[in-house]
């Protein structure tokens, strides 16, 4: 049965969205990724979103849900590269998110849940500011 | 008001609504719409074409390419024969539900298109017609 | 009533003669146009109307026989329009017209009043509305010269400017009205994704007044922003506009907003973990201007 993937980097699980889903896929990685945290004891979750088109209501509740399933099991997630159309239409939708912390970039993300992470910062961050 | 082009998609599973997004998404490029109306209107597609099968039980989406003047817009009437909205005030207000989830309801939907008109009765069905116009 | 296209035909040089001389005194703006260009509008138009009547009669100047008069008389009016002609003055060329056309008609049916009068009254008729239809031209082709300006306006004045790496600026000058902040709004997003920064800083010194409707468009783009992971923060909220929000009973609970872009770069600095310091280098080496002199 196709699945989106769930992989695991260390104490992270990175899941990335490229397919325009069907509800029964949502709710096969909703499962998935809770089971995993369970046998994996993962403790960050990041979903990166950057090839998704459509986020609706359902997906919305989707991202959610997995938010807070996996803060239950003691993982916090982050959902990286939202689209602005996509941020435009879910704003104008009167959806939230709550719940949900975001990041620009999949670096970004992995900084949010861990911290400034060595030797992943692009290099013109290491020029002191001349003022 | 004349009719350009129309085509009729069924909604009677949740791959049904896939397949919807995707055609609206066709047709939306095909009339230039800018990224973020595409967006808007493949999402309202899909508010209310799982509406649609959720609530309404399965139904069709009507998809037609409209003209008014010197306007073009993408017209989508979604129609079921389910059991009909008895309270349509209550079901446009944000945050109204009677399933599970967040249910927004149509008032989401309604600020994703142009134009927006919802006919229903109780025990017939219920018809949903909205326009974004280029 | 094909006299009235004889009588101009046959009097045509002589008609068109008077009455270019006779809108040198009213409407000829020579600054604007030459005199070699004025004849030949001139006699194009006569021409067309000589064919017009023929053709359909002077009654219905929307048949197909009148579309040439009428193509030509929107392109005189859109092209003076754009030249800076008034509307009075388009109108002019036409009605002026008149006079040298009516001593033309007098002249030829001088014999019989009751022909004279019906010729007279049918001509002024009919270049009335030919008047009429170079004033709509005219307005037409002003309201297409406003909607591209406009349009130029809106995409000159929301540029989206970098402050430093990962922090933006987006100064905002004139009023909001829905249709700009659409266009502002994906604009900041769009810069926010291809430059990621983190950290976007909306000047509002150059918005004249905030109302209920600016304020909601405001904070659906910082909204927006937020669910795709970065930061908005307002500045250059000037007192009255800080007035404004709490009367309006706006909530900006969740925004940070500051009175002075600076202390908005200061902030949005500081939370993405910088500092800036003072160091001993200067302009011209570490003793300043006059340590020079000592070499």
């Amino acid at each position: 049965m196709e699945r989106i993937p769930v992989l695991r980097m260390g104490s992270l699980l990175l899941i990335t969205i490229q397919v325009d889903m069907h509800d029964k896929l949502a709710l096969q990685l909703q499962d998935d990724v809770t089971q995993r945290i369970s046998d994996w004891g993962s403790t960050g979750v990041l979903i990166d979103i950057s090839s998704l088109e459509i986020v609706d209501s359902f997906i919305g509740r989707m991202l959610a849900n997995i938010a807070a399933m996996s803060r239950v099991l003691g993982a916090e997630t982050v959902v990286v590269g939202m689209q602005p159309a996509v941020a435009i239409t879910l704003v104008e939708l009167g959806m939230s998110l709550p719940g949900v912390r975001t990041a620009l970039s999949v670096e970004a993300g992995m900084e949010l849940l861990y911290g400034a992470v060595a030797g992943l910062q692009s290099g013109s961050e290491d020029e002191p500011a001349q003022a | 008001m004349s009719l350009l082009k129309r085509e009729v998609l069924p909604l009677r599973s949740s791959n049904d609504i896939v397949m919807a997004r995707q055609r609206v998404r066709q047709w939306a490029i095909e009339l230039h719409f800018s990224l973020v109306d595409q967006t808007k209107m493949v999402t309202a597609a899909s508010e209310l074409a799982r509406n649609c099968l959720d609530y309404g039980k399965g139904g069709d989406m009507i998809m037609e390419i409209v003209t008014v003047g010197p306007k073009t817009g993408l017209r989508l009437i979604f129609e079921d024969q389910g059991p009909g909205i008895p309270d349509i005030d209550l079901a446009l207000k944000d945050g109204f539900t009677s399933g599970n989830g967040m249910g927004l309801g149509l008032g989401g939907s309604k600020r994703l298109v142009n134009e927006f008109a919802i006919e229903s009765h109780v025990g017939k069905g219920t018809r949903i017609t909205v326009v974004r116009w280029k | 009533m094909s006299e009235l296209a004889e009588i101009i035909f046959r009097n045509e040089d002589q008609i068109r003669a008077e009455w270019i001389k006779d809108m040198g005194r009213s409407v000829q703006r020579t600054d604007l146009m030459s005199r070699a260009e004025l004849d030949e509008q001139s006699s194009a138009l006569l021409s067309a109307i000589v064919n017009g009547i023929k053709r359909s009669g002077p009654n219905d100047i929307t048949t197909a026989s009148w579309s040439g008069a009428r193509e030509l008389l929107a392109e005189i009016s859109s092209s003076r329009a754009r030249q800076g002609f008034s509307p009075a003055e388009v109108a002019t060329f036409v009605l002026s017209l008149k006079q040298p056309l009516f001593s033309a008609i007098r002249k030829d049916l001088e014999k019989s009043q009751d022909k004279l009068f019906n010729v007279i009254w049918t001509a002024t008729e009919l270049l009335d509305k030919l008047a009429l239809t170079t004033t709509e031209s005219y307005m037409t082709a002003r309201e297409e010269l406003i909607s591209r300006q406009q349009q130029e306006l809106l995409e000159l004045s929301t540029p989206v400017v970098k402050l430093w790496d990962g922090i933006l600026a987006l100064p905002i000058i004139g009023t909001l009205d829905s249709a700009r902040t659409q266009v502002v709004m994906e604009n900041l997003l769009q810069s926010i994704v291809a430059t990621n920064s983190r950290y976007a800083i909306i000047d509002i010194t150059g918005v004249p007044t905030v109302d209920t409707l600016v304020a909601q468009h405001l904070l659906k783009t910082i909204t927006a922003a937020r669910l795709m992971g970065a930061e908005c923060i307002i500045s250059g909220v000037r007192p009255q506009i800080a007035q404004t929000i709490v009367h309006l009973g706006i909530n900006l609970e969740d925004v940070v907003t500051k009175a002075k872009l600076s202390d908005a770069l200061a902030l949005a600095l500081q939370r993405s973990g910088r500092a800036v310091v003072r160091t001993a280098a200067t302009q011209a080496g570490s003793g300043g201007l006059l340590s020079n002199r000592e070499a």
